[in-house]
């Protein structure tokens, strides 16, 4: 018997379609963290919700969780296409993937703005620097003086997607290695814990259009050049799991649903929840050609979106028409005050 | 004598200088009398100190157009004055500021003038500050009312039901139309171009409201819950009456909504959120005008092909490109009609007056459901931010139709569905909505190519059939559509067609021809796909006008495509200047062109668009 969850599910439960990415794609392994990190949240698939735009990354949803709805959308748009979805039915749980070229190119404004407006979904940013489907181009994480398959060099700064969050506004940000499965797992429990935008940019590399020496998203050059802030613990609410706690090495973050997160410290002296040192400490990652990792910032005060919207309990896709439909009379009373 | 209640005045002022208050007042007094009336807002792109001009027509015979020449001019803007002295006809009236003598420059013959010292008694009357030079604007009203004979206890009214909590904003305007009034009456200056008599009971049980609101009025009683908007003109109105109406209308027993109203960041965002709510099952919508609808193709191309329900109210405007943004066109129709790349056939809704925008406002929503699919609403800024005369709004009461939504227990009892498959034979697939507790209710909405149960397929024969399927989907609206409204008498062999805000137009011009010997029958075109009384009108017409308010006649376009064997009989009737339409140009066009049939010049297919080609 396979084990099961606490809603009675197995790992089996949270697979989908056969993936058609390239053999040792990095973007698999974020898939496989995906499905674990679900699975061991207990997660019920069919609360989940799956978004995606255009480009490799958008492909991955259907290859887990099949018992959750997804929808493949336009080239840049799922940050927009989750906003309605997350306020059309705030019951289900937004899980976003993305890419470099869909998120930090074409979408980037509408990325913005839903960081912005603090919408609650975990946004997976499956970043390789590079488009895949067109066949090598770079994108705009591309590092400047990284090099293109063919010797191209790219001149132009990358844009830090997690320092863009930070400052506009997501309140769980987060930055892993596809590789890193340890890591990963437990930083998409807590943003599928927290309640507001979660962005996790997880740097993914393209085996088959970006793995070349010059290119600073290789997968050897990531691996040398990682530089995590810390191991990470999720705890769900329900279990009572006491962590040993290291005063000045261990942080811990209890988060809205009662799940906690546990730190343990490597080297690096950082409290996620300060957001000057966030972005210090994202500047100093650039100076010195790391990858920083880890759980880079978090925000447990701001209320997300829907909050601000003072929705029904009830899901605006479920309303019946008795709760939609206000009575003739009031009609009358429009019709008069109009007649003046 | 002056005739009675037949008159149209334009005012001339700055915008910005608190004449929309003046001209609404003036406006709703002459629609106190029971006159019908109606007002056509000719106003600039631009906040403040542009030329406007505000066109109000009274006519005892209810037509409701715009009238095609100026009795009256109310020459209140010093930058316009030199072209609009010649704007109003020959024997009309100019109304203007004698405070200072009239220049050289501003006399015409053929016209009366009448002054009213308007700068002069403001500024001896009212208390120096900001609002005097607003007030200013009063003065042509309380003058206009004595010289045509709107009675000053009309206009107290209406004064009171406009600022009815504001005492002392009534009291200042009343003093200010006062001073117009009794100048007119103490120096004996009168006009004989029309008088205004009221019409006992005339107006009574009619509102006055405009598109925009009715649209709003009806999406909320049609059940919205979702609305994604960037703000454009002139649609902008409209997600702001939902926002005035749906905190009112739409709170549930705890206090909190059932709704949701999204500034979006661009038109891109909106639909993409609109599609995002329509996907969950959220009744969703969105209200643009060209340039948003425009960057809203590529969207309206994933709701179509990944059947997502979307009412996408769309107020047209002068194009292309920024074009005229304050002045209406029906432009927009192909662009609406297969919006997005690829092959694609959108249904849309084409309300003509206030009572329909309420009606299909509230039914679009019912449409998008049962096709799962956008559906437009089609508006223009002539019906949707001008004021109209109109009988209440009337709910009809029936049951929403939310299509074809299977819940857990339809699956269970089925043993799940496939999304995309024709199981009835009528195009339209089953659907599931997000949240639904069953292991099989699940699936993959895609923009991409996808078989019947919405996998991702790149196969020539899912696509085909995923394409035939969404052709057939579109023929079966066709019967569920609103038919047109078709006024025929036998042995009438020439037909009149049009749609939308020309329908006064219209109606005032096929009156005309009548009166001139020329009998026409009329279709009121309400919907696209074109449904099959459509067909059988241009078929059982010799010579069918189709009136549009467009230069290359797009609908024609869209009838000759769906009508080959009947093309050669429509023909154009083209509108585009920007300014609503008019009986009298309706009138010429037909003219016109009757006249080069009985002199044997066939020009059948539309006039301008051949001349384009000839001088290519």
């Amino acid at each position: 018997m396979a084990k099961a969850n606490r809603v009675d599910l197995t790992e089996k439960d949270y697979k989908g379609a056969d993936s058609t990415m390239c053999r040792g794609c990095g973007h698999d392994a974020i898939s496989a963290s995906i499905m674990r990190a679900f699975f061991a949240s207990s997660v019920d698939p069919r609360k989940v919700i799956k978004l995606s735009g255009i480009g490799c990354s958008s492909k991955t949803p259907n290859y887990f969780m099949n018992q959750a709805f997804g929808i493949n959308a336009v080239h840049g748009r799922m940050a927009s296409v989750a906003t309605g979805a997350n306020v059309g039915n705030h019951q289900l749980i937004p899980l976003g993937i993305s890419g470099d070229g869909d998120t930090s190119a074409i979408g980037l404004g509408n990325f913005c703005h839903m960081m912005r407006r603090n919408v609650n979904i975990t946004y997976v940013i499956e970043n390789n620097g590079v488009y895949g489907l067109t066949k090598g181009q770079f994108s705009a994480t591309a590092d400047e003086g990284t090099v293109m398959k063919g010797g191209k060099i790219n001149d132009m700064p990358a844009i830090d997607l997690c320092e863009l969050a930070i400052t506009l506004g997501a309140t769980y940000v987060g930055r892993s290695f596809s590789g890193d499965r340890k890591q990963l797992a437990p930083l998409i429990q807590g943003a599928v814990a927290h309640k507001g935008t979660a962005i996790l940019d997880v740097l993914s590399p393209c085996v088959t259009f970006n793995d070349h020496s010059g290119s600073t998203k290789s997968l050897k050059y990531i691996r040398e050049h990682l530089d995590p802030l810390h191991d990470i613990d999720f705890i769900p609410p329900y279990e009572n799991i006491e962590v040993d706690y290291e005063e000045g090495t261990d942080q811990e973050v209890t988060m809205h649903d009662g799940s906690r997160i546990t730190l343990h410290k490597l080297g690096h002296n950082y409290d996620p929840t300060s957001r000057m040192q966030a972005v210090t400490a994202l500047h100093g990652a650039v100076a010195e050609h790391k990858f920083l990792t880890g759980l880079i910032y978090l925000n447990e005060e701001r209320a997300e979106f829907i909050e601000d919207l003072n929705l029904c309990d009830t899901p605006l896709a479920f309303l019946d028409q008795d709760a939609v439909q206000p009575p003739a009379n009031w009609l009358d009373d429009i019709n008069a005050e109009l007649m003046k | 004598m002056p005739v009675v209640n037949d008159l149209s005045i334009s005012v001339a002022t700055a915008n910005g200088s608190g004449s929309a208050s003046s001209n609404n007042i003036l406006f709703k007094s002459i629609f106190k009398m029971g006159i019908p009336c109606s007002s056509k807002n000719m106003f600039p792109s631009n906040i403040q100190g542009l030329p406007t001009w505000y066109q109000i027509r009274a006519n005892g015979d209810g037509y409701l157009g715009r009238k095609d020449v100026i009795d009256v001019m109310v020459m209140f803007n010093d930058d316009t004055a030199d072209k609009d002295i010649y704007r109003v006809r020959d024997g009309g009236l100019i109304l203007y500021d004698d405070t200072k003598p009239l220049p050289d420059h501003l006399k015409r013959d053929g016209v009366q003038y009448l002054g009213v010292p308007a700068n002069a008694l403001v500024q001896k009357h009212v208390e120096a500050g900001p609002l005097r030079a607003k007030q200013r604007n009063m003065l042509y009203v309380g003058a206009l009312a004595y010289l045509f004979g709107i009675d000053m206890d009309t206009i107290r009214e209406v004064l009171s039901d406009t600022f009815g909590n504001k005492p002392a904003v009534i009291e200042s305007n009343l003093l200010c139309i006062e001073l117009g009034y009794n100048h007119m009456r103490d120096n004996g200056l009168s006009q004989s171009i029309s008088m205004l008599e009221k019409i006992p009971g005339g107006n009574d049980g009619k509102i006055v409201t405009e598109g925009n609101t009715a649209c709003a009025l009806g999406a909320i009683y049609g059940g919205v819950t979702f609305c994604a908007w960037y703000p454009i003109t002139p649609s902008s109105s409209l997600a702001e009456a939902l926002e005035r109406y749906l905190p009112r209308l739409r709170k549930d027993k705890d206090g909190k909504n059932t709704y949701a109203v999204i500034q979006a960041e661009d038109e891109i965002a909106a639909t993409n959120m609109v599609a995002g709510a329509g996907w969950m099952g959220a009744r969703a919508m969105t209200s643009t005008s060209g340039p948003g609808l425009s960057l809203m193709n590529e969207t309206l191309g994933l709701q179509y092909f990944a059947e997502i329900p979307g009412v996408y109210f769309i107020i047209q405007r002068g194009g292309p490109s920024t074009g005229l943004p304050t002045r209406t066109q029906q432009a927009d129709i192909q662009l609406m009609h297969v919006a997005s790349h690829g092959d694609t056939r959108h249904i849309i809704l084409i309300p003509h007056d206030m009572k329909s925008c309420f009606d299909l406002g509230r039914k679009s929503f019912d449409m998008a459901d049962r096709f799962q699919t956008p559906v437009f609403v089609m508006m223009d800024l002539d019906l949707g931010m001008n004021l109209w005369g109109s009988d209440p709004l009337e709910l009809v009461q029936e049951p929403f139709d939310r299509g074809k939504v299977l819940n857990a227990d339809d699956l269970e009892k089925q043993g799940g569905f496939a999304r995309y498959r024709d199981v009835d034979g009528d195009g339209v697939p089953q659907r599931t909505l997000p949240g639904t507790m069953h292991p099989m209710a699940a699936y993959f909405a895609r923009g991409s190519g996808h078989d019947d149960q919405a996998r991702y397929s790149e196969d020539e024969n899912d696509y085909k059939e995923t394409l035939d399927r969404l052709r057939r989907k579109h023929d079966t609206a066709r019967s569920y559509v609103p038919k047109p409204l078709v006024e025929s008498q036998p042995e009438v062999n020439t037909g009149v067609i049009c749609f939308g805000s020309s329908y006064e137009a219209v109606r005032e011009a096929r009156d005309r021809l009548r009166a001139a010997g020329v009998e026409t029958d009329h279709l009121l075109l309400r919907a696209l796909p074109l449904t099959h009384e459509v067909r059988e009108f241009v078929a059982s017409h010799e010579v069918v006008y189709l009136m549009e308010q467009n230069r290359d006649g797009q609908m024609a376009a869209i009838f000759k495509e769906a009508y080959p064997e009947f093309a050669t009989r429509i023909v154009s009737i083209l509108i585009y200047d920007g300014l609503p339409a008019t009986a009298g140009e309706i009138v010429r066009q037909v003219e016109q062109h009757r006249e080069a049939v009985a002199n044997g010049i066939e020009t059948k297919v539309d006039e301008s668009w051949q001349k384009q080609i000839a001088s290519i």
